[in-house]
């Protein structure tokens, strides 16, 4: 009976021991992810910042950082992964909705359809994209490394309110300027009859989208106010990171 | 509601005939034990504040019993409505449950939650499957504002899409015909706002596959007759297989009953799957809509079946799961929903 207790003694504390490391690998990889990305918005910024102090207009801005900028918002696909293996304690499904319309946004409206990328409304969420990244993940940096000054919390939890809804403006404005263009070239869409009896019109499909947001949009804000109360206002309760 | 009413009496019955103690109506006044009575007080699980208290509750008394009880108090919430915990981390306790075997002393507490309202399997499982019988046929009559305005109430030329028509309307029949009369529903009752989104989805879909068949710029199958014969004879043969399986299902159990029991092959060759399988029922639903993709070649119906087949295989595993906990002699040859794949 004694050896066997103490076997188990012995493998609990292996478990431990791997726990720990893992904990330590993984903390690694999300400091070093958190890092890059955070350096990568921000390298976006000074280069958006750069084009219009050089230039003087917004036009040609979106050209010229479109390569970054997919670059850095379709490596985020890998925090749906990190949610998934569960090394991050959020929801997949909401991680998930809000990479894919980021990822939706660049590929297919803002990158493929030119005529569109000297509006405003496409600089506006832009910019809005760009100051909310920078902020969450310099957020999350400094928590992986135990080492979060207040300003940082602050502006994570309240730079959202006036940039949500802005950078919503800003994303339905741009897909609203680029439906007659849609319509006109026919994009993306597909007419019966064919073989494969189906056909998608990528017109209505935009239409679709920007009427989602009404539904999805006021549960993602919500979410982030109650998380808002929960940290700033809750600092007494022990609860879990959501 | 009648099915439940059906399982609940026959619950109390079982457990009538089960427990050896006379109910006090019966009570010989010669018997030296006396029956300890227990006070019942429910709790609201969120405010903690106190809805009832029940005193001289019979110790053979059932969750459902108390459930029928705080009913009487509270003709809102009916027993099908109430989860009743006994302490508010833990799962709500199941309706056979006897007072006296669980851990309370003689004054129990229950924590009551509101579970919304409910709608028994039958109705749901009536309300999915009678949408997409409807709405296909609306799309097969080319009724209006469908399609163009010239096309209104003509008829396809296609024979294939006719063929279509009769094989989605059977299936969907015959599906209704076998939860009117088949199909034995153990579960009593799901929350209302899942017939919405069940319906939403059959609903949806059926219109979005009905569209297409019968659009009038249809193209029939790349392979012709020899493409849709394949694509007939695969569907009726998973439909009579489908129904041989709910045949058994249904004969495995008695009405009342809640003995758990092993399906196996029976003389009935679509049974014999039963040696491979944990789920035959969905593995034959799966073929049905594999044939009627490939009798109707569209697209649409092609994810519908891809769909179906994500969800049918996440049924499948529970319920083979659930097998093996419960059976420790559980055919080991069998999976749970492709044979020797998943």
């Amino acid at each position: 009976m004694a050896s066997s207790e103490e076997d188990g003694t012995v493998e609990e504390k292996e478990n431990n021991n791997k726990k720990r490391t893992k904990s330590a690998l993984t903390t690694a990889w999300l400091t070093f992810y958190n890092i890059a990305m955070t350096a990568g918005w921000l390298v976006l910024a000074m280069a958006m910042l750069r084009f219009y102090i050089k230039k003087g207009t917004h036009k040609g801005l979106y050209r010229s950082i479109a390569r970054t900028l997919k670059f850095f918002q379709t490596f985020a696909l890998v925090e749906v992964g990190h949610c998934a293996i569960g090394i991050v304690r959020t929801s997949v499904i909401v991680t998930g909705v809000q990479v894919c319309s980021r990822i939706f946004m660049v590929w297919l409206v803002a990158s493929s359809i030119r005529q569109i990328q000297n509006e405003e409304s496409v600089i506006l969420f832009l910019v809005v994209w760009t100051v909310t990244e920078i902020t969450r993940y310099s957020y999350y940096t400094f928590k992986l490394l135990n080492h979060l000054p207040y300003f940082v919390k602050w502006a994570r939890y309240n730079f959202f309110i006036v940039l949500y809804p802005l950078g919503v403006i800003g994303e339905l404005l741009s897909i609203y300027a680029a439906l007659p263009f849609v319509r006109r070239s026919g994009m993306y869409s597909m007419r019966l009859p064919n073989k494969y009896n189906v056909s998608f019109d990528y017109y209505y499909c935009l239409i679709i989208v920007m009427l989602s947001y009404i539904p999805l949009f006021p549960q993602l804000y919500f979410h982030m106010l109650r998380q808002r109360r929960r940290v700033l206002h809750g600092e007494v309760i022990v609860e879990k990171d959501d | 509601m009648d099915i439940l009413a059906l399982e609940a009496k026959n619950a109390n019955v079982a457990d009538a005939e089960k427990k050896p103690t006379p109910k006090p109506k019966a009570k010989q006044p010669k018997k030296a034990k006396r029956i300890v009575y227990f006070e019942v007080e429910i709790l609201d699980l969120k405010t903690k504040e106190k809805l009832l208290l029940l005193d001289k509750v019979e110790p053979t008394a059932t969750v459902l019993d108390i459930k029928a009880l705080f009913h009487k108090s509270y003709p809102k919430w009916y027993p099908a409505r109430q989860s009743l915990r006994l302490d508010p981390k833990t799962k709500s306790l199941r309706d056979e449950e006897v007072l006296q075997t669980l851990p309370v002393g003689t004054t129990a507490s229950f924590y009551f939650s509101d579970l919304g309202p409910q709608l028994t399997w039958g109705t749901v499982f009536l309300a999915e499957s009678v949408g997409p019988l409807v709405l296909y046929l609306m799309f097969y009559f080319r009724l209006p504002f469908i399609y163009s305005p010239k096309y209104d109430f003509t008829s396809s030329k296609h024979w294939v899409v006719h063929l279509a028509c009769m094989c989605h309307s059977f299936h969907y029949i015959k599906r209704i015909l076998e939860t009117l009369f088949v199909h034995r529903i153990s579960h009593g009752t799901m929350p209302l706002r899942n017939i919405f989104k069940n319906c939403g989805y059959y609903w949806c879909s059926a219109a979005w596959m009905a569209y297409y068949i019968n659009h009038p710029l249809y193209t029939t199958p790349l392979y012709g007759q020899q493409q849709v014969n394949a694509g007939l004879y695969i569907f009726l043969f998973c439909q009579v297989g489908n129904f041989s399986i709910h045949v058994v299902l249904r004969n495995l159990k008695q009405p009342g009953s809640k003995v758990k029991k092993i399906p196996y092959p029976t003389r009935n060759p679509f049974t014999w799957i039963f040696w491979l399988v944990s789920c035959p029922n969905y593995t034959y639903e799966l073929g049905s809509w594999i044939g009627f993709t490939v009798m109707t070649q569209c697209v649409p119906v092609a994810l519908f079946t891809l769909v179906a087949f994500i969800q049918m295989t996440v049924w499948a595993k529970g319920k083979h799961r659930s097998y093996l906990k419960e059976f420790r002699d559980y055919p080991t040859l069998r999976s749970s929903i492709l044979p020797f794949i998943v």
